[in-house]
């Protein structure tokens, strides 16, 4: 197959727009039973979610599940913090790993190799095993406030952000990125007295729209779905993500509705983000995906 | 040292612009994997009165542990070997050795993990702790399977979107969705999808089939749980992997595949000696990130089996947290973890070694 | 329950800002976020207390039950423990043990008349009192029984395990029914050992050895335990109920829709079965199985920790919940058995001639406590990984065996618990 095809006979076009659109669905079925599913009382919700009816706004078909699963629990408290904490990371970590980028590729300085090959290796540590020796450490950390020095840093938003915003595989990113500027232009901008963080942030950074865009999503995602973490550091109510609020629907009878409505809730706000953005969003996964 | 270091040296700018990148870095990940390292040497546990004490190794032996057993067959008062009704060699049962046998002492508490024939006795792997075997073994599995099906299936979505077709960009958005939901709705959905009376898999499965294909019980079958983990995993990330294939299929230059035509190349071969040459890089790109993936498998155990039936969906990282926190054995979680590490490790090693090799 | 909380905390801001100083801040956790009844009786009496006196102010944090556990031991290592918090029966040992709860030190006479379950002692002394006990009963239909000529069991002569056995065959037999029974599989977690060790029991085997507590041996895998095995094994090699990879969505409505003719099933969804069948809905007590019957005990209790700076508020506030109306409050509010008679005859559904009452006789009558023991955080769950694999198909001596050892070894790891 070849990226341009010039045989469009009409059988053969309806044939190919067939298995795409085969294959559409099977991405597509999950969403369109949950979105259905979330407009159904429970009752009939279950036994229609063996049949075709689990697709169709079919019965008693109603808003009932949202307006309850806003009364059963703070929905708009969960979305907040978890925007917050998403938002803030997300930021925190492009200037973060894009300068730690920067200077593991353009600058030389003593050290940069060794911690270069150790960053890289702390991507293949699944979070989940360090979870708990991180959480011992999260208790004896200080942090200065209004209040002055206090120990421990559970029950705020800065426990859900301060571990995530660097990571291997951002840095990663970054570095593989900056590789392929040309360098001459670095050079240049050196050679007219440019100091380091000008180049960075005149030179490099408008340069680096696509490792943005990447390392952004990829930590968007990461953060927005967190779920174990915020469990064992956010005890209070009001530092909850959407992911802890969840379990607020789980309970000794678990309400499927509220739960489908929930879950399209904390859903349908990204698909519309990604929707909207889905051009840019893509190219640029591909953009530094090709680096590698 | 700034004095002596020469033009292009600059340590000071060097070392500030990474300092906050180093300082999380070591703050939060590397720290507490040391941290790990230490507690998985010791019998600390998550909330207990008695102190932890210093214990070597014997985490690791715990986990690790494994012996062979031979079993000769029953034999009567005359010698000759015993068979129940069907014929089948009649064994004593492997508990009479690993349980108070004074004879065994080493088998103690050990338990059967594979067996096999051997002429007419028994051969018998124990292992101390046959659910991490099991764990290790399942990861080891889903990664096997999951890097070149959901690569390749990747790659064929790839190629399918890599078509000059109006409205294409639709598909290509749709393909990639279920990359940006979170796993737990993703799981949540699919433990329903996958249901073994009434859903709608099975469902489906019957239309298409009319009612040949039986309703399978997809999460509760120790024979397809980890099968249908693989299916989800699959939906929800093959856009992502899709999405780098197709940037390096637009890499390819054209004229390239116009000298195919003109030598009147097959598909097939077009594809054999124009595109998948030079999708190499991306190839080792796609490789190494599904293999990190998958060794990450835990929320979808977690949400969908918690590691039954029959252990037989367990992974790493699910018992790292099962036994580190929901049984509050910290010591043991950490040693899992470490050597799920090493695992990782050397499997990444090797698959550097063996893609760069290539290349020179 | 938003505005409850969020108008609480409001409440406690303006409280630390302007009030006196003399007046302390008790914090107060529990296990029933998302559950808007529950969460609104808890908030009544937290005002009635707060209202009551001046020099404790009390302050409420809901959580989500299925991962307060979690939650509350991640608290516990991060030394951020609440003044009072809400825990599961069987679990208060492991915490109690642990150093993060102080025995109760209330009047005795307030709890006099509470049923045994809702008690929660170790090594000797009360550390957590519940306002309320769960019990478990064979759900059953009346018409149905009658149809297939099935005798109706009572506490004094409940059914045997020939009875229960055919009974299930009987059913089979007919075909009307997708399954005979319902053990509730689906439900993963604390259900299993809470509901099916009963029946471990009844059959004269547990989950530890209760003399010692220092080993699972012969208690999980002697005959009894075995021939508890086995049968539990045929109950799904005969397809007599579903198995653990049941739809949890079945659990909730299987019974009701007619797909099962029994269910084994909690008293909190006894309100839902009453609505449904109306008179022709039975509540049965357990079996017995060879060793007499016996159902599960303890639900949710309340304690002290000891990170507390303020234990006698904390306490005050302990002994002011256990008030008959609030008793009564939360057993309307979330369906489970009042903690006193006197309770029950406040409310609707468990007043004497009430269709619920039923539940208060088998408590008292049935009713037996989990392991009492900081293990049974492991063993618990050891046993529900087991009796799931033996529902799968395992080998059962084989599970027992790998359970008993799993336990043993923990037990050993932890030197003995304190026991």
């Amino acid at each position: 197959m070849s990226t341009a095809t010039s045989d469009n006979r009409p059988a053969r076009l309806l044939a190919r727009y067939m298995v795409l659109g085969l294959i559409a669905v099977i991405f597509l079925f999950p969403l369109v039973f949950m979105l259905i599913s979330s407009l159904k009382p429970d009752r009939q919700l279950l036994s229609d979610s063996g049949s075709v009816r689990a697709f169709l706004p079919v019965g008693d078909i109603s808003l009932n599940n949202y307006v309850a699963a806003f009364e059963r629990a703070p929905v708009e408290l969960f979305i907040f913090n978890s925007v917050l904490v998403t938002g803030i990371t997300v930021l925190l970590t492009l200037v973060v790993c894009s300068l730690a980028g920067f200077a593991f590729t353009f600058l030389n300085w003593r050290g940069r190799e060794v911690l270069l090959s150790l960053i890289l290796a702390t991507f293949i540590l699944p979070f989940e095993s360090i979870a708990i020796p991180l959480l011992m450490i999260a208790t004896q950390l200080p942090w200065i406030g209004p209040d002055g020095i206090s120990q421990g840093w559970l029950n705020s938003y800065r426990i859900q952000i301060a571990p995530f915003i660097a990571d291997g595989l951002s840095i990663f990113l970054f570095v593989q990125y900056f590789k392929d500027l040309p360098k001459e232009l670095i050079e240049a901008a050196r050679a007219e007295g440019a100091s380091w963080w000008q180049v960075y942030w005149r030179v490099v950074l408008p340069l680096s729209g696509p490792v943005l865009a990447t390392a952004a999503i990829l930590k968007f995602l990461l953060m927005y779905n967190q779920y174990l973490w915020p469990l064992m550091v956010a005890q209070e109510e009001g530092y909850r993500p959407v992911m802890v609020g969840l379990q607020y629907f789980f309970l000794r009878n678990p309400a499927w509705g509220e739960i489908m409505a929930y879950l399209s809730m904390i859903t349908i706000p990204v698909l519309g983000f990604y929707l909207v953005l889905q051009k840019a969003f893509i190219a640029s996964v591909a953009s530094t995906g090709v680096k590698g | 040292m700034r004095a002596r270091s020469r033009l292009t040296q600059s340590n000071l700018a060097g070392w500030s612009f990474a300092l906050p990148g180093l300082a999380l870095v070591a703050v939060f990940i590397i720290l507490p994997f040391f941290v790990g390292i230490g507690l998985s040497l010791t019998n600390q546990r998550l909330i207990s009165p008695n102190p932890a004490q210093f214990v070597g190794l014997e985490n690791y032996r715990n986990l690790m542990g494994l012996s062979v057993l031979t079993i000769e067959p029953e034999r009567d008062a005359a010698g000759a070997i015993v068979r129940d009704d069907a014929g089948a060699i009649e064994y004593p049962r492997v508990r009479t050795f690993t349980r108070n046998n004074p004879d065994y002492p080493h088998l103690q508490g050990m338990r059967e993990w594979i067996s096999w024939q051997s002429r007419e006795n028994r051969v018998v792997l124990l292992a101390s702790d046959v659910v991490f075997m099991k764990a290790l073994v399942n990861t080891i599995i889903f990664v096997a399977v999951i890097v070149p099906v959901q690569g390749g299936l990747a790659l064929v979505l790839a190629l399918l979107i890599n078509q000059r077709l109006p409205a294409i960009t639709l598909f290509r958005a749709i393909y990639f969705m279920p990359v940006v939901i979170s796993v737990v709705v993703v799981s949540i959905l699919w433990r329903l999808i996958y249901d073994g009376d009434n859903g709608l898999l099975n469902n489906l499965l019957g239309l298409i089939s009319f009612g040949l294909i039986p309703p399978i019980d997809w999460l509760g079958n120790p024979d397809t749980a980890l099968g249908a983990i693989i299916g989800v995993s699959v939906w929800h990330s093959v856009g992502f992997h899709m999405v780098i294939w197709l940037a390096g299929l637009q890499t390819i230059p054209p004229s390239l595949y116009e000298a195919a035509a003109i030598e009147g190349a097959s598909k097939w071969q077009t594809f054999r000696y124009v595109t998948w040459p030079g999708l190499r890089n991306t190839a080792v790109l796609v490789l190494i990130v599904i293999t990190m993936q998958a060794f990450e498998l835990f929320a979808k155990v977690d949400l969908m089996t918690k590691g039954g039936p029959l252990d037989s969906t367990q992974t790493i990282v699910f018992q790292a947290v099962e036994r580190g926190f929901r049984t509050q054995d910290i010591a043991t979680g950490s040693a899992i973890s470490v050597i799920g590490f090493v695992l990782v490790l050397s499997i990444s090693l090797t698959q550097r070694y063996l893609t760069r090799s290539r290349h020179e | 329950m938003r505005t409850i909380t969020l108008g609480l905390s409001s409440v406690a801001v303006l409280a630390t800002a302007t009030s006196s100083l003399a007046q302390d801040q008790i914090e107060l956790w529990f296990n029933n976020a998302g559950n808007p009844a529950e969460t609104a009786v808890v908030e009544r009496i937290v005002n009635d207390f707060n209202a009551s006196q001046s020099d404790y102010e009390v302050v409420a944090q809901s959580f989500p039950q299925s991962t307060y556990n979690e939650t509350i031991v991640a608290a516990a290592l991060a030394g951020d423990l609440p003044d009072i918090l809400a825990v599961d029966g069987p679990i208060m040992p492991n915490w109690a043990w642990s150093g993060y709860l102080v025995p109760l030190d209330i009047d005795q006479q307030k709890i006099e008349t509470f049923l045994p379950g809702t008690k929660g002692y170790w090594d000797g002394e009360l550390y957590a009192i519940g306002l309320w006990d769960a019990a478990v009963a064979m759900f059953a239909r009346r018409s149905i029984l009658e149809r297939f000529d099935i005798r109706v069991p009572t506490l004094d002569e409940p059914w045997t395990l020939a009875e229960f056995d055919a009974a299930l065959e009987t059913i089979k037999a007919s075909g009307e029914f997708e399954y005979p029974i319902d053990f509730g599989l689906a439900i993963q977690g604390e259900w299993y050992p809470y509901a099916l060790s009963p029946l471990l029991q009844s059959f004269g085997g547990d989950i530890v050895d209760r003399s010692t507590y220092l080993t699972a041996e012969n208690a999980l895998n002697g005959e009894a335990a075995l021939e508890f095995g086995e049968w539990w094994q045929s109950l799904f090699t005969r397809e007599l109920a579903p198995g653990p990879s049941q739809d949890p969505a079945d659990r909730e409505t299987g019974f009701l829709e007619g797909k099962y003719a029994l269910s084994w099933n909690g008293s909190w969804k006894a309100l839902g079965a009453i609505d449904e069948f109306g008179d022709d809905i039975m509540f049965l007590p357990a079996p017995d199985l060879g060793n007499g019957s016996t159902i599960g005990a303890a639900s949710w209790q309340y304690a002290v920790t000891s990170a507390s700076e303020h234990t006698e508020g904390a306490m005050a506030f302990v002994e002011f919940m256990l008030k008959d109306e609030y008793i009564a409050a939360f057993s309307e509010g979330i369906g489970l058995i009042p903690a006193t008679l006197s309770a029950a005859a406040m409310t609707e559904n468990y007043a004497e001639g009430a269709p619920m009452h039923v539940f208060f006789g088998l408590s008292e009558a049935q009713a037996k406590l989990r392991p009492v023991t900081p293990g049974y955080l492991v063993s618990g769950k050891v046993f529900r990984e087991s009796l799931a694999n033996i529902a799968n198909g395992a080998d059962v001596a084989d599970s027992l065996d790998a359970a008993v050892d799993a336990i043993d070894a923990d037990i050993k790891r932890n030197q003995g618990y304190g026991h």
